[in-house]
């Protein structure tokens, strides 16, 4: 028997897409555990959704696991004291994306002492399950940061019958979920199969891009050993970028076309990060909250890449320092190359969703110098949404409402294909985000 | 651990970091990489036009060039705009213009019809990108109508290497190698020095620079092709558009539809021309409507019209139409479900 036996194709095809230099520079290192930072500033936002209130106050002691802040929206996740120690303050800081939110900021008292004796959730039926995932803070960790329970929470009346495993990891440089898969393959297999159980999936597909074969033969292996073929697949998919999006993964793994403004659960499925599933089988064996998580520390700046594991909260500067740097950074990015957030400096803390840490030198990366469009199309072709952005861009500029909407620019994910795309060097992402904007103002204007 | 940097004494220093908006990669493909390329694709062709009709298809060519840089130059100068001669984009006007005229054309008129493409069809329309018609076959179309009898005075093919001197009257080679006045087909089958299929095919015939080497011609599309700088959608569609409409129209004669494609300026038109990315729309439907679109009006001039200019006039035509192609032909969004068939589908 092969290894890959029992593979599945995909059968639906992404068109567009671009195909960037993987760079997995860090694919075969194994993740090492970071030594306790002196201090960790744990923001009150690190999800989509509403930001948590603290629930301790300067001068708190605190522990490891516990719980410092939570919110009562239902779009929310809790956030958890990441290592244990004393609050010294709770105010405003700036987060990856640029954005100021109250956090939770703790002194280490280097002792990592845990909160409680944590204890496995009650999820044996569908509502405990949801609870569990809600107060164990977890969030999308493939980038996106959507809350995990909310996501698992669809409708009773929709029949939402497959679980796609996210594990495609299509942006260059990151390869924190391949570390899970070959490093934590029971959790993502034991994680799969406790969903399905509780939420009534009868098919899980983890689709892997084809780029990863050892990630694929270790699940594979382990399927087998656990005998799960019938419930739990793996998949491979075309290696291209952006795969691992969610209507680009529905679309290869169940040929099936997410319509604008729709969910995966409106085409009878659930799309959930590799990492994520791990993560929850984890929690629902230990107790144990979202506290840290593997990030991949890459680029040419950077003496020696690895994949790391951090206490949520650490700044950005202390992670890069960890793996040294051999030249002086220019620019920063927070996640992939392709939809990261370039940061204005090293010292806001990592979140939950952020899976990578990239440092580049001045020419470490490449800068297309601006000619003028000669609607080559390159952007049409690139995009995997079928949206027109040089078309998008003319339409912002005569700030023609009718024309963007028919044009589709609210499906837009900003996977910046067309960017990469571009000839002319476009700053086409942020035309895109202009005529997103411009669309909601118009619309806030006639309600 | 050793190191010489250490970010968190660089941000001591309160340096800050370069901010962008995503995507922090790019690939390789630029602008003038575009251009290079297809200066590239239209070398054979140049080269084969040296052999054909001599060293004076250089020296035409060399004139349209500088006279296009130049007033791209000059234009774009005096207009206060930043300089862009070094997106490539003129001289590519400059060789496709000089492929579209006689080798004997006056030097001066080469340069008028360059100034034009280049500054009345380019720049006064806001430079490359904003042009509505392709600078080389307006410039073209503009010495047509100015210039007509140097416009259609065509060298014999080789005549260069006997007698220098010689060229032929307009109208008979011109009819044998435009082929673009049906009514005279016949006669001009009769006469004598009828280029064969293989003289058509190697170029050993009259016509403009750069349409006579039909291998050559199509050498340049598959690299461009091969590239990907340009889709096989608009020359395939329009070439076989004017291939079908003139197989019926010469009763399956083999060596008429044979004399329509390598004839007159279709493969340079269509591979070069009407490919151009500005002037054609920017879809695979809307690219097949325009390649159809320039087949059947350069079928129907060629059959029925008095004018010869059956290629240049039907991609200026199309090119004019390009953005009302573009607004029928647009894109719908991934996934998107017409309302009817979605309340249908709930009903």
């Amino acid at each position: 028997m092969s290894k890959l036996d029992g593979l599945l194709k995909a059968v639906g095809k992404v068109k567009g897409g671009v195909h960037a230099d993987y760079n997995k520079n860090t694919a075969e290192t194994a993740t090492i555990r970071v030594p306790l930072p002196r201090k960790v500033v744990v923001p009150m936002l690190q999800h989509i959704g509403a930001p948590c209130v603290p629930t301790v106050k300067k001068g708190d002691t605190v522990k490891t696991g516990q719980l410092i802040g939570d919110s009562e929206s239902y779009v929310s996740a809790p956030v958890h004291a990441s290592v244990s120690g004393t609050v010294s303050s709770v105010g405003n800081v700036r987060i990856t994306n640029g954005a100021t939110v109250p956090a939770v900021i703790i002194e280490s008292d280097g002792s990592n002492e845990l909160y409680e004796r944590f204890e496995p959730p009650k999820a044996a039926d569908r509502d405990g399950l949801i609870a569990a995932v809600r107060a164990s803070g977890l969030v999308g960790l493939g980038g996106a940061g959507f809350p995990a329970h909310v996501k698992l929470n669809f409708p009773k009346d929709k029949k939402v019958d497959t679980l796609v495993i996210n594990a495609a990891e299509c942006e260059p440089y990151i390869t924190s979920d391949y570390r899970e898969c070959i490093e934590h393959t029971g959790d993502i297999i034991d994680g799969a199969s406790k969903l399905s159980e509780v939420l009534g999936f009868s098919k899980v597909i983890i689709a892997c891009e084809d780029n990863k074969p050892r990630a694929m033969e270790v699940l594979t292996q382990k399927i087998r050993d656990e005998k799960k073929g019938s419930l739990i697949r793996v998949m491979t998919l075309a290696s291209k970028y952006p795969m691992g999006a969610e209507k680009m993964i529905v679309q290869s793994a169940l040929n099936k076309k997410i319509p604008p403004g729709k969910l995966p659960l409106d085409v009878g499925c659930i799309v959930m990060n590799v990492t994520s599933v791990a993560f929850t089988s984890r929690y629902l064996k230990t107790g144990k909250p979202l506290i840290s998580r593997t990030v991949t520390v890459d680029g040419n700046a950077v003496a020696e890449p690895k994949n790391l594991r951090v206490p949520m909260g650490m700044t950005v500067s202390e992670i890069i320092d960890f793996c040294g740097l051999k030249q002086e950074p220019a620019k920063i990015i927070a996640g992939g190359p392709m939809m990261g957030t370039a940061l204005v400096d090293g010292s806001v803390p990592i979140l939950k969703k952020d899976n990578a840490i990239l440092a580049f030198t001045e020419g470490g990366l490449p800068h297309k110098k601006e000619w003028d469009c000669i609607r080559c199309g390159k952007c049409t072709d690139a995009c995997p949404l079928f949206l027109m952005p040089m078309h998008i861009d003319i339409r912002t500029r005569l700030k023609d409402a009718k024309g963007l909407e028919a044009l589709g620019v609210m499906s837009c994910m900003e996977c910046g294909s067309c960017a990469y795309a571009c000839p002319a060097g476009k700053p086409l992402v942020q035309y895109m985000r202009l005529g997103k904007e411009f669309l909601k103002e118009e619309e806030k204007l006639e309600k | 651990m050793k190191n010489k940097f250490s970010s968190l004494k660089i941000m001591e220093k309160n340096k800050l970091f370069t901010v962008s908006a995503s995507p922090h990669i790019s690939s390789r493909e630029t602008v003038p990489g575009i251009m290079r390329d297809v200066l590239i694709s239209l070398s054979p062709a140049l080269a084969a036009a040296v052999l054909i009709f001599g060293f004076r298809s250089l020296l035409v060519t060399a004139v349209c060039v500088i006279s296009c840089i130049l007033s791209e130059y000059l234009s774009r100068k005096a207009m206060k705009r930043k300089n862009t001669v070094s997106d490539l984009s003129a001289t590519v006007t400059g060789l496709l213009l000089a492929f579209n005229l006689p080798v004997d054309m006056p030097l001066w008129m080469a340069a008028v019809g360059s100034v034009f493409a280049i500054v009345v069809v380019k720049q006064f329309f806001g430079g490359l990108g904003n042009n509505f018609v392709n600078p080389a076959i307006g410039g073209r179309i503009m010495l047509l109508v100015c210039f007509p009898v140097a416009m259609s005075t065509w060298a014999l093919p080789m005549a260069w290497r006997t007698k220098p001197d010689v060229t032929t009257g307009a109208t008979l080679l011109y009819k044998l190698s435009g082929m673009d006045m049906s009514g005279d087909i016949a006669e001009g089958m009769g006469a004598a020095g009828l280029p064969s299929m293989f003289d058509m095919l190697i170029g050993r015939r009259g016509g403009s620079l750069g349409e006579a080497c039909t291998i050559a011609l199509i050498l340049g599309g598959v690299y461009l092709i091969a590239r990907k700088i340009i889709k096989p959608v608009i020359p395939l569609s329009f070439i076989g558009t004017v291939a079908v409409i003139m197989l019926f129209a010469g009763k399956f004669d083999l060596d008429f539809l044979g004399y329509q494609i390598m004839g007159g300026g279709l493969i340079l038109g269509a591979v070069f021309m009407a490919t151009d990315y500005v002037t054609c729309p920017s879809t695979n439907k809307g690219k097949l409507v325009f390649g159809i679109g320039c087949g059947v009006i350069t079928a129907v001039i060629r059959l029925y019209g008095s004018l010869p200019e059956g290629v240049s006039y039907s991609i200026i035509i199309m090119n004019i139409l390009t953005p009302l192609i573009d607004r029928v032909t647009a894109l719908k969004p991934f996934g998107f479900v017409k309302e009817k068939a979605e309340k249908e589908a709930k009903a």
